[in-house]
């Protein structure tokens, strides 16, 4: 029991992100509203940038700093500063998604007035009934 | 292996594989600048023809079978970030340069009809920098970089699909919805370099590949492998996560529909053959077994579901939407024999289909520029209207059921070879019935050209247009006559990969 119990608060941070990212993937799937696809993305990709800091921890570690040049600093322990750099450039790709998509939702709404996925879709049934009859896309 | 490795030295050759990617990237934030839409045109297309220039000088200089590097900054990996081109990379480098500088000379007469005037610009810009992506993805050696560059190329990829919109507004949910799937896609990759860096410390494709070696059955990295396949499964349009290809590819104006079905899944294919090949241990159980159980026959299904869809489709861009699935489904074949001639083939047929899908979608351009539509019935009659497009179009046709002569046949034939030769007859027996699938689908079509009268007659189109058509549309023949450029360093690629 007591090992169980270890094995659960010694990887915390990976349970959190796997909560993290499976809520994040079910949003995307189940939700029919744009915006709520997009958050969903952003929780999902979020659970990822967490994933990558916890890697790069070290217990008792510090910030990967020198201190002191002339020291022998061999024996300091310090966080892996790898991950979080690579996280960086991972939110800087997150923002630019979260930008694209909530452009393209505004687009979305001028042409269609609404942001569901449902009535976009019955929408281009209709659209397609109609243009199909003409056999003209639309110019 | 004959690689000479001169780091730090002036000569030309060893600039190549960092100058093929920044060309296309300085070039972007020029044409913004100059904000005048004759300009960018000229410039992004001699941006183009030098990274044509420069690929081809790459292919020159791996042709014997060396390795070309680059540090980048000078810093020696694993730390820094390593370009390495092989005689693989060299092939889809060729194949992204050529088919951009051919796309961007139809851009010239057909983004007019599709893309408003004032955005010609910034669409360019876009264009380069999903070239840059793409380019980059093939060129560089290290995983996150791989990320990195796919998102470029996918962002701006969203955008330019997106354009399509000034046509039809479903190219905005069809742009959306690929966003969607592309960034799911994407994440997955990044969990799966996790995954990898957690277990083996590293980010160098050569460096991981020795680490893994020595940790044999290792759930993380298996783990990681996982991940990376679902993530690259969704770029490529593997069969059941291929939901965002028709709709992307059917709404996107022509020259992005030519430019991304030409290149963009076979640059996500490429990243699994290199992680595969040159990452992980092809000769793995867990690999060979992932690929046998699970990508064979969704590539099996992919071949047959995806050529039946499209015998019944009458939009014709989504037509050949449906038939690039299929053609996905061969190259996963090709791959998933996993012998060298089942790779070999993989490797032909990404080259050749890329050049017979986009002389098919250009001429379908052409057409459309008369009959501002691509359903089936509006076609009726123009092999006589428009001779020259009607007959490319059939060439392009020939080549994708695999007719002798052609660049279909070629890789149909080593992909037939190779699962014969590794004893799946019923796997040689679905692609002979998916090739038979695409010829009731083309056959379609060329009915409809040739043999039914027109309602309303229309003059063919410019020179400007038809050169771009045509020149692939030799491709197509040459490449089904003349092997050595595909097949012979297919071969070599391969060796180099099953080292």
């Amino acid at each position: 029991m007591d090992s169980n119990l270890n094995f659960i608060f010694g990887h915390l941070p990976y349970w959190l992100f796997i909560i993290l990212m499976l809520s994040g993937l079910f949003i995307v799937v189940s939700r029919g509203n744009l915006i709520k696809k997009i958050v969903g993305l952003n929780i999902f990709q979020t659970s990822v940038f967490m994933f990558y800091i916890s890697i790069g921890k070290m217990k008792g570690g510090t910030a990967p700093i020198l201190l002191d040049k002339s020291a022998n600093n061999a024996a300091v322990i310090y966080s892996n500063p790898l991950p979080h750099v690579l996280i960086l450039t991972a939110i800087v790709v997150g923002i630019a998604t979260t930008a694209l998509g909530l452009a393209l939702i505004i687009k979305i709404r001028e042409e269609y007035d609404t942001v569901e996925e449902d009535d976009i879709q019955k929408m281009d049934q209709n659209d397609l009934k109609k243009y199909n009859k003409k056999n003209v896309m639309e110019t | 292996m004959a690689s000479e490795i001169k780091q730090g030295t002036l000569e030309l050759v060893n600039h190549l594989p960092i100058l093929q990617v920044i060309t296309p990237m300085l070039i972007a934030p020029i044409l913004v600048v100059l904000n005048n839409k004759t300009l960018s045109w000229l410039l992004s297309f001699v941006g183009a023809l030098a990274c044509l220039f420069i690929s081809i000088l790459l292919i020159q200089a791996v042709s014997d079978g060396s390795i070309l590097t680059y540090y980048l900054g000078g810093w020696v990996p694993p730390i820094g970030i390593e370009y390495r081109i092989d005689a693989v990379s060299a092939i889809l480098l060729f194949l992204i340069s050529i088919i951009s500088a051919i796309v961007l000379i139809f851009s010239y007469s057909s983004l007019h009809a599709e893309i408003p005037e004032e955005k010609h610009t910034l669409f360019y810009s876009c264009f380069l920098l999903c070239l840059t992506g793409l380019l980059g993805v093939v060129a560089t050696a290290d995983i996150f970089n791989v990320f990195v560059f796919l998102e470029i190329s996918s962002l701006s990829t969203y955008v330019l699909v997106a354009q399509g919109a000034f046509l039809d507004r479903r190219a905005l949910s069809a742009s959306f919805n690929y966003l969607i799937m592309g960034t799911i896609g994407a994440t997955f990759f990044v969990i799966g370099i996790g995954y990898i860096y957690m277990a083996t410390g590293s980010l160098n494709m050569m460096d991981i590949a020795e680490r893994v070696n020595q940790f044999g059955d290792n759930r993380t990295i298996q783990a990681g492998f996982a991940f990376i396949v679902v993530g690259m499964g969704l770029k490529l349009a593997m069969v059941p996560l291929h939901v965002w290809l028709p709709n992307a590819y059917t709404f996107a104006p022509t020259v992005v529909t030519c430019f991304l079905a030409a290149t963009a899944t076979k640059v996500a294919l490429y990243v699994l053959i290199r992680f595969v090949f040159s990452v992980f241990n092809y000769e793995d159980i867990f690999v060979n077994e992932l690929f046998f159980l699970l990508l064979m026959p969704l590539a099996v299904i992919a071949m047959i579901a995806a050529s039946v869809i499209a015998i019944f489709k009458q939009n014709l861009k989504k037509l050949l939407a449906y038939s690039s699935l299929a053609q996905i489904g061969y190259m996963l074949l090709g791959l998933s024999l996993m012998s060298q001639k089942g790779l070999a083939s993989s490797l032909v047929h990404m080259v050749n289909h890329g050049f017979t899908k986009a002389a098919l979608f250009m001429s379908l351009g052409a057409f459309m520029l008369n009959t501002k539509n691509v359903y089936i019935k509006s076609l009726s009659g123009l092999g006589k209207s428009m001779p020259f497009t009607s007959a490319a179009f059939v060439i392009g046709g020939l080549s994708l059921i695999g007719v002798p002569g052609t660049a279909g046949f070629i890789s149909k034939w080593l992909l037939l070879e190779a699962a014969l030769e590794t004893g799946y007859w019923l796997v040689a027996i679905l692609i002979i019935a998916s090739s038979l699938f695409a010829v009731i689908y083309v056959w379609k079509i060329i009915e409809v050209l040739y043999f039914s009268e027109s309602s309303e007659s229309y003059n063919e189109v410019s020179v400007l247009t038809l050169m771009p058509i045509w020149i692939l549309a030799l491709f197509c023949i040459f490449l089904g006559i003349n092997t050595s450029l595909t097949v012979d360093v297919a071969i070599m690629a391969t060796e180099i990969l099953f080292k």
